[in-house]
C-alpha cells in the first residue's frame, strides 16, 4: 500500500512539472530548428507548417539548419532554461515543484491510516521492526520504512467441495465406505508478521491442511457417524488438527471454525440409503398398526367384560326371573322378525320350499 | 548547491543518475522472506538472513546489505515454508487394493549455500523432491493393508515417509516440515463401483432387517393384546360359566337371526318350531 501511495505522489509531481512546462516546451517545438536539428530534408526545400514561427535568430553554427552537435544543444538548452525560465525570488519554479513533491512524498509515506480491523506491519529496510495498531501511525518515509496493511479481524472463508449434485468430494470413512462431503473453513490472521513472512502461499496452505485434516478425521469415524450424529465432533476435531498443524508451521493463522455443509452418501448409492429410511418408516407403520389393533381389542374386551359384569350383578339378585326374562325378551326379538312355522301334529313331514325361499331372498335383494 | 543545480542542471542530472546506479549496485535490501547468497565472481561468498529456527522477526539478518558493485551478485532464496505438490499416484496395498493418493510436503531451505550449489532455484528443489515423495509414498503404503491407511497407524506411516524424504532433502539444503496425504480415493471404475455396490448391499441388508424388526414387534404387540383380551374375558366370565353360556347364547341368537341394524343384507330366516319347544311351553296352556 505504501508503495502505491508513493507512486501516486510521484506521478502527481511529474504531471505538475509537465503541465508547468507545457507552454514552454510547446514554444520550443514550434521552432522548426529545434535542438534535434532541422531533419535530413532541411528547412529550405520542405513545406513550412503554417503555425511555425520564423527563427528568432540564427546562430553561426546552425547554418543550413543542421544543428547536431551536443555541445550546441547544451548551450542552447542552458540558454533556454537559465535565461528564459521564469523565476520567483531568483529560484526557478521547478525547484518549488520538487520541494512540494518531496513534501507530499513524506506525508504520504510517513503517515498511515490503519483501519480498526487492520494491523500495519512495518519493515525497515526489509527487516521487521514493529506493528502498527488501528489509528494513525507514523513511520519513516518510504524507501526506509514500508507498511503492509493486513486485515486481521476479517474472517475469511475457504470452501472445499460443493453442495452441487454435479461435483462430488469423495472421502473414505473408517469402515471403508465413501461419503460426499462439502465443508467450509473460517479463519483469520492472528499474527500478521508470521502470516506475511512464514508461509509462501497461506491460502493454498490452509486449503491443503484442511483437506488433509478432514480426511484424517473422517478416516477415523464410521459412515453412520459421518452422515449423522458425529458431524459436530468431526468439525471440532478437524479444527483442532488444523490449528495444530498451522501452529507447527508458525503460520499466524487462527482457524475460527469448520462447518460441514453437506455430508451425504455418494449419488450412486443414494437410492439404497433412501431405501433404509423408507424401511424405517415402514417398520414404524407396522408397529403403529399393531398398536391400533391392540388398543381396539383391549377396549372391546373391557367393554364386553364390563357389560357382562353389570348383567351378572342383576342376575345374581334374582337368578331365575332374570334368566327367564332375558330368554323371553331375546326370543321376542328373534321370532318377531323371522318367518315362523309351527308344526303341531307329529308325523307331518314339513315341506321346506327351498326355491320359494331363494325367490324371496332375490326379491329382497332387488 | 542549489545555485549549482540551477546553473548546471543537466550535468547534475547525470551525476544523480550515476549515484543512483552505484547505490543500486552497492546496496540491497534483504526482506524477511528471503535469504540472500552473495556470489563473488560465481563463487558463493556469504549468506545473509539465513534461516535460524525460532529467530524472532526483526532480529534476523534481514535489512540493508552492502556488496561490491559488479563483482558480487545477490542470489535470492525463499526463506518461507514452501510446498511440493505431488501428482496423483496409484498405490497398491498389500491386500491388492488400488488407491489414488494425492500428497503434499512442506519444506524450508535451511542451508541456502548447499541449495545454491545443488539446485540454484526453489523450483528445481521441488522438481527433485516430487518424484522422491511419490516413490516414498508408494513404498510405504505398498507395505501395508488398505485398512491401515484409514487408521491411527497413518501417523507412523507419514513419519516414515517424512524421514525418507528428509534424507534426500538434506542434499538440497532443505528440511521437510511436514508430509501429509491430501486425498486417498478409490480409483474410478471397477474399484469405486464395487465399493458402491458393497455400500448398496449393506444398506439393503439394513433396510430388510429394519423391516423384519418392525413386523416382529408388530406381531408381539398384537399377541400381547390378544392375550390381554382373553385374560379380561376369562376374569369376567369365569365368575359363572353357566350364566355366561346362557348370556352368550342369547346374544348369539340375536346376532344370528335378527338384522341388527348394521345395514348388511342378511339371509332371511324361517324357523319351524315344534310345539314341544320350550318357548311354546305356555302355548299349550297349563295342564
Amino acid at each position: 500500500m505504501a508503495l502505491f501511495f508513493r507512486k501516486g505522489g510521484s506521478y502527481k509531481g511529474h504531471m505538475k512539472k509537465i503541465f508547468g512546462w507545457g507552454a514552454r516546451s510547446g514554444a520550443m517545438m514550434n521552432e522548426n530548428k529545434g535542438p534535434w536539428g532541422g531533419g535530413s530534408g532541411g528547412d529550405d526545400g520542405g513545406p513550412r507548417s503554417p503555425w511555425s514561427q520564423p527563427p528568432r535568430k540564427r546562430r553561426p553554427g546552425s547554418v543550413g539548419g543542421n544543428v547536431t552537435s551536443l555541445d550546441d544543444f547544451l548551450k542552447k538548452s542552458r540558454d533556454r532554461f537559465g535565461g528564459s525560465f521564469p523565476t520567483g525570488n531568483g529560484r526557478p519554479y521547478w525547484l518549488y515543484g520538487l520541494g512540494i513533491f518531496l513534501l507530499l512524498w513524506l506525508i504520504f509515506t510517513s503517515f498511515h491510516r490503519i483501519g480498526p480491523q487492520q494491523a500495519g506491519v512495518i519493515t525497515r529496510l526489509g527487516s521487521f521492526s514493529g506493528t502498527l495498531g488501528p489509528g494513525i501511525g507514523f513511520t519513516l518515509p518510504a524507501p526506509i520504512d514500508r507498511v503492509q496493511k493486513v486485515d486481521v479481524q476479517e474472517i475469511r472463508t475457504i470452501d472445499i467441495g460443493s453442495t452441487d449434485a454435479s461435483s462430488e468430494n469423495l472421502i473414505l470413512t473408517g469402515d471403508q465406505n465413501i461419503i460426499d462431503l462439502a465443508y467450509s473453513v473460517r479463519w483469520n490472521i492472528a499474527d500478521p508478521e508470521l502470516y506475511l513472512f512464514q508461509i509462501k502461499d497461506p491460502e493454498q496452505t490452509i486449503r491443503e491442511v484442511a483437506e488433509s485434516a478432514m480426511r484424517a478425521v473422517v478416516a477415523g469415524v464410521s459412515l453412520d457417524d459421518a452422515i449423522g450424529a458425529g458431524r459436530g465432533e468431526i468439525e471440532q476435531r478437524v479444527q483442532q488438527v488444523m490449528q495444530r498443524l498451522l501452529n507447527d508451521y508458525r503460520s499466524g493463522i487462527r482457524v475460527q471454525g469448520v462447518a460441514i455443509k453437506q455430508s451425504d452418501p455418494p449419488a450412486a448409492v443414494n437410492d439404497a440409503f433412501k431405501e433404509v429410511s423408507a424401511a424405517q418408516q415402514e417398520a414404524q407403520s407396522y408397529i403403529n398398526q399393531a398398536r391400533a389393533y391392540a388398543l381396539q381389542l383391549t377396549a372391546k374386551a373391557q367393554g364386553e367384560a364390563a357389560a357382562f359384569d353389570k348383567v351378572y350383578a342383576q342376575y345374581k339378585q334374582a337368578p331365575e326371573v332374570t334368566r327367564r326374562r332375558m330368554y323371553y325378551e331375546t326370543m321376542e326379538r328373534v321370532l318377531s322378525k323371522v318367518d315362523k312355522t309351527i308344526v303341531e301334529t307329529p308325523g307331518v313331514t314339513p315341506y321346506l320350499a327351498l326355491p320359494e325361499i331363494q325367490k324371496r331372498a332375490e326379491g329382497a335383494a332387488r | 548547491m542549489i545555485g549549482q543545480v540551477v546553473r548546471n542542471p543537466i550535468a547534475m542530472a547525470f551525476a544523480a543518475i550515476f549515484v543512483l546506479i552505484v547505490a543500486g549496485t552497492t546496496f540491497a535490501v534483504v526482506p524477511e522472506t528471503q535469504q540472500a547468497v552473495i556470489v563473488r565472481f560465481g563463487e558463493p561468498n556469504r549468506i545473509i538472513n539465513r534461516y535460524r529456527e525460532g529467530a524472532p522477526f526483526g532480529e534476523t539478518g534481514a535489512g540493508l546489505i552492502v556488496r561490491i558493485p559488479f563483482m558480487e551478485e545477490v542470489h535470492w532464496i525463499d526463506k518461507r515454508i514452501l510446498s511440493v505438490d505431488m501428482d496423483r499416484q496409484q498405490v497398491l496395498s498389500t491386500d491388492q487394493l488400488r488407491l489414488q493418493v494425492d500428497a503434499f510436503a512442506r519444506y524450508r531451505i535451511v542451508d541456502p549455500l548447499r541449495m545454491y550449489i545443488s539446485a540454484r532455484t526453489e523450483e528445481r528443489v521441488s522438481d527433485q523432491l516430487r518424484p522422491i515423495l511419490g516413490s516414498a509414498l508408494r513404498n510405504e503404503l505398498g507395505r501395508r493393508p488398505f485398512a491401515a491407511l484409514l487408521s491411527p497407524e497413518r501417523g507412523q506411516m507419514m513419519d516414515n515417509i517424512q524421514n525418507a524424504l528428509n534424507r534426500v532433502a538434506k542434499q538440497y539444503g532443505a528440511e521437510i516440515v511436514d508430509v501429509r496425504i491430501k486425498r486417498a480415493d478409490l480409483p474410478e471404475g471397477t474399484p469405486l463401483q464395487s465399493a458402491y455396490q458393497r455400500m448398496q448391499t449393506a444398506r439393503q441388508q439394513e433396510a430388510r432387517s429394519i423391516r423384519a424388526q418392525g413386523s416382529k414387534q408388530a406381531q408381539i404387540i398384537r399377541a400381547d393384546a390378544d392375550a390381554e383380551a382373553a385374560n379380561t374375558y376369562a376374569e369376567a366370565f369365569g365368575k359363572d360359566p353357566d350364566f355366561y353360556d346362557f348370556y352368550r347364547a342369547m346374544q348369539s341368537y340375536e346376532a344370528t337371526f335378527v338384522n341388527n341394524g348394521s345395514g348388511e343384507e342378511q339371509g332371511r330366516s324361517s324357523i319351524i318350531l315344534s310345539p314341544d319347544n320350550d318357548y311354546l311351553r305356555e302355548f299349550r296352556g297349563r295342564r
